[in-house]
C-alpha cells in the first residue's frame, strides 16, 4: 500500500514536471501535450517508436536497479551496452554461415557476456583494489567508445572496407518485426522478460536477497557471513550483461550494424530512468515506457515547434532533483520522529 | 604539433581537472562538472553577444558555473544525497536547460555562430597560461597550506577534521565552489576561448575527461595539468598517426591515458592515493 502511493506520488511528480518545464519554456502547454501524446501514441508508427525506445531504457535501467541496490554505483552502462554489442558483432562475424534463427541467439548471448565481463572488471577492481566502480567506469566508457572506433575501422569492418561500420546483418538474423513498416521488433518481449526475471531475482531469490542486504548495510551482510565482495562482483556483473544485452538487442533489433553512431547515450539515459523508478523493477518498467514515450513524442513536437529530446533531457534533470529533495525531505522527518 | 597550440587546446579539460582535483581532494566527486562546463559555455555566449566582450562572457562562465556547484552543495552536503545522484541530474538539466535555450534563439539546425575571441589566433593565451599558474597553485595550496590540509583530511577522514575544530561540510563547499568556478571558466574558454562559436552539447564529454584525468594525475593538480597535455596530444596524434601510416592503432594511442590510469589503479590499487571519503556524503554526529 505504501508503495503504491509512493508509486502515484513519483507518477504524479513526472507528469507534473512535463508542464512544469513547458510552461517555463514558454510554451503552448496544451498544444505541446497534445503533439506528445499524439507522437507517442497516436499512430501505429509511434506506439512502436515508443516502445523500441523503451526497451534499451528498460534493459539498462534494470541492470542500473541491481548495480545500485547492491552498493555499485555502475555508470558505465554506456561502456557496456558498446562492448556487448561489439561481442556480438564479432559473433555474428565468426559464425556468419549458420541459419538466422540460430544466429540471432548466439549473438545476444555473446552480448550479455561481453557486458557482463567489462562491468565484472570494474566490480574486481573496487572488491580486491579499492578502486571505486563510479570512477574506473568512467575510465572504461572511454575505453570502449576507443575499441568501437578501432573495431568498425579493423577487425570488424565491413567486407567492402569503405566505411567504418560491421558488415549489416543479413534480415533472418535480425530480431522479427510485428510488421516490416514499423520499428517494433521482437526485443520488447526480451525487456519484458528481464523485467519479470529481475524482479523474481530481487524479491524471492537468496542470491537477491544477499543482494540487497549487502547494498543496504553492509554491517549485517557481515554478521550474516554474506561474502560481500562476490555478492558485489555478482551485481554488478548482472548490471553489464544486462547492458550490454541492451547493446545487443539495439544492434540486432534496430540498427543491424555498429558504427560510431551506434552509441546513442542509452547507458546514461538509464541512470534517471532507474532513480526515477525508484530503483524497484515495476518503477523501472513504468519510467522507461514514459521516458521512452516523452522521446518518441519530443520528435514529433520537433517537427512543430523546433524543439526536440533536451526537453526530455531537462525533465529527467529536474525530476531527479526534486526526487533527490524530496527524499531527504522525508528521512529528515523520519530522523525526527525516531528522536521524539 | 606546436606546443603552444596544444597548451591552448588542453585548457579547458586541464582547467576542469584542476577544479575536479581540489573538489576531490576535499571527498566530493563532481560527476556534473560535464553540465558545469556546458552552462559556463553558454553563459559565456550569451554575455559575449549582449556585450561584445568575450572576458565578461569568460566571467559569466565562471559565476554560472559557481551557481551550478552551489546548487550541488545544496543537494549533497546540505541534504546529504548521493553524489553520483546530483551530478548527474545536473548534468542532464544542463544538457537539457541549455540545448532547449538555443533552440528556442537560433531554431533548431544547431548552427553555430561567431563569437568574438579572446584573443586573435595565434596571439598568446592568457587562460592557457593561467591554467599552467591555477594547477601549480592548486597545488601548493592544497599541500602547503594550513587550508590545504584542512580540505584534504576532509576528504580523508571529515570526523577528524571537525574534532579539531573544523567544519567539514563548510571546507567542502569551498572546494566545490573552486570546481565549479574553473568548469564553468573551462567551459566559457572551449566557447569564447578556442571555438569561438557554440553548439549544443559542444562540452561532448569532457568533463568525464576530466574526472579521468583526475584519476590519471593521482589527485595532484600539477600531474593532473600533465595528463591533460597527454590526452591533447594522443587526440592530436591520431591525424598524423593516420598520415604516417604507423603500425599502432591510432585509437590505442587515445585509450592509452584511460588504460594507463586504470593499470596503475590495478597494481597500486587505491594505495594512499584517492581520498579515502571520496563520494561518502557526510553526517555530523549529533
Amino acid at each position: 500500500m505504501r508503495r503504491a502511493l509512493g508509486f502515484a506520488f513519483v507518477a504524479s511528480g513526472l507528469v507534473l514536471t512535463l508542464l512544469l518545464t513547458l510552461v517555463a519554456f514558454g510554451l503552448p502547454v496544451g498544444e505541446s501535450v497534445g503533439r506528445i501524446v499524439e507522437g507517442a501514441f497516436g499512430t501505429q508508427a509511434g506506439l512502436s517508436r515508443t516502445l523500441v525506445k523503451a526497451t534499451p531504457l528498460l534493459l539498462c535501467g534494470l541492470g542500473m536497479v541491481i548495480a545500485w541496490r547492491a552498493g555499485m554505483y555502475n555508470i558505465g552502462g554506456e561502456g557496456q551496452f558498446i562492448v556487448g554489442a561489439l561481442a556480438g558483432a564479432w559473433v555474428a562475424r565468426l559464425f556468419v554461415g549458420l541459419p538466422g534463427p540460430l544466429l540471432n541467439p548466439l549473438i545476444l548471448i555473446a552480448t550479455a557476456l561481453g557486458g557482463a565481463a567489462l562491468a565484472a572488471f570494474a566490480g574486481w577492481l573496487q572488491v580486491s583494489r579499492g578502486v571505486q566502480v563510479v570512477i574506473s567506469t568512467i575510465l572504461l566508457n572511454f575505453v570502449a567508445l576507443r575499441a568501437l572506433d578501432w573495431a568498425v575501422q579493423g577487425p570488424l569492418q565491413e567486407a567492402k572496407r569503405q566505411l567504418p561500420l560491421t558488415d549489416r546483418l543479413p534480415r533472418e538474423t535480425m530480431l522479427l518485426r510485428y510488421d516490416p513498416q514499423f520499428d517494433l521488433h521482437a526485443g520488447v518481449f526480451v525487456a519484458l522478460a528481464a523485467l519479470a526475471a529481475v524482479w523474481v531475482y530481487l524479491s524471492l531469490t537468496k542470491s537477491g536477497f544477499r543482494l540487497k542486504v549487502v547494498g543496504e548495510n553492509p554491517g549485517v551482510a557481515r554478521a550474516q557471513r554474506i561474502p560481500a565482495g562476490r555478492t558485489q562482483i555478482l551485481a554488478i556483473a548482472l548490471s553489464g550483461a544486462l547492458c550490454g544485452l541492451a547493446g545487443g538487442i539495439e544492434y540486432t533489433g534496430m540498427t543491424g550494424q555498429l558504427g560510431m553512431g551506434f552509441p546513442q547515450d542509452w547507458g546514461f539515459m538509464a541512470i534517471p530512468v532507474a532513480l526515477l523508478g525508484g530503483l524497484h523493477p515495476a518503477g523501472v518498467g513504468v519510467a522507461s515506457l514514459y521516458f521512452g514515450a516523452l522521446f518518441a513524442g519530443s520528435e514529433q513536437l520537433q517537427r512543430f515547434a523546433g524543439l526536440g529530446s533536451t526537453l526530455v533531457l531537462t525533465i529527467q534533470g529536474v525530476a531527479v532533483l526534486a526526487f533527490v529533495g524530496f527524499d531527504a525531505w522525508r528521512q529528515r522527518g523520519l530522523r525526527a520522529e525516531d528522536g521524539a | 604539433m606546436d606546443f603552444a597550440v596544444l597548451m591552448i587546446f588542453a585548457t579547458p579539460v586541464a582547467l576542469a581537472a584542476i577544479g575536479e582535483a581540489v573538489g576531490q581532494r576535499a571527498g566530493v566527486i563532481n560527476i556534473g562538472i560535464e553540465g558545469m562546463m556546458l552552462a559556463g559555455a553558454y553563459a559565456a555566449m550569451v554575455a559575449t553577444q549582449a556585450t561584445g566582450n568575450p572576458w565578461l562572457g569568460l566571467a559569466a562562465g565562471g559565476a554560472v558555473g559557481v551557481a551550478l556547484a552551489l546548487a550541488q552543495a545544496f543537494f549533497t552536503l546540505k541534504l546529504a544525497a548521493d553524489q553520483v545522484v546530483a551530478g548527474t541530474a545536473l548534468n542532464l538539466l544542463s544538457i537539457g536547460v541549455t540545448g532547449t535555450l538555443f533552440q528556442m534563439r537560433y531554431g533548431a539546425s544547431g548552427d553555430l555562430m561567431s563569437l568574438p575571441k579572446l584573443v586573435a589566433a595565434g596571439a598568446p593565451d592568457p587562460i592557457a597560461w593561467g591554467t599552467v599558474v591555477a594547477a601549480a597553485l592548486a597545488g601548493w595550496v592544497l599541500m602547503r597550506t594550513r587550508w590545504g590540509l584542512a580540505v584534504r583530511a576532509a576528504g580523508e577522514y571529515p570526523r577528524a577534521i571537525e574534532a579539531a575544530g573544523y567544519d567539514a561540510a563548510r571546507l567542502r563547499l569551498q572546494a566545490v565552489a573552486i570546481g565549479g568556478l574553473l568548469a564553468g571558466i573551462a567551459g566559457a574558454h572551449l566557447a569564447v576561448g578556442i571555438n569561438g562559436s557554440f553548439g549544443e552539447n559542444m562540452v561532448a564529454g569532457r568533463g568525464f575527461v576530466a574526472i579521468a584525468l583526475v584519476t590519471f594525475g593521482g589527485w595532484r593538480p600539477l600531474w593532473v595539468y600533465g595528463a591533460a597535455l597527454l590526452v591533447g596530444w594522443a587526440d592530436a596524434m591520431q591525424f598524423r598517426a593516420q598520415a604516417m601510416g604507423l603500425a599502432v592503432p591510432y585509437q590505442l594511442l587515445q585509450a592509452s591515458p584511460y588504460l594507463i590510469a586504470l593499470a596503475v589503479l590495478v597494481v597500486v590499487g587505491r594505495g594512499a592515493r584517492a581520498p579515502a571519503s571520496l563520494a561518502v556524503p557526510y553526517r555530523r554526529e549529533k
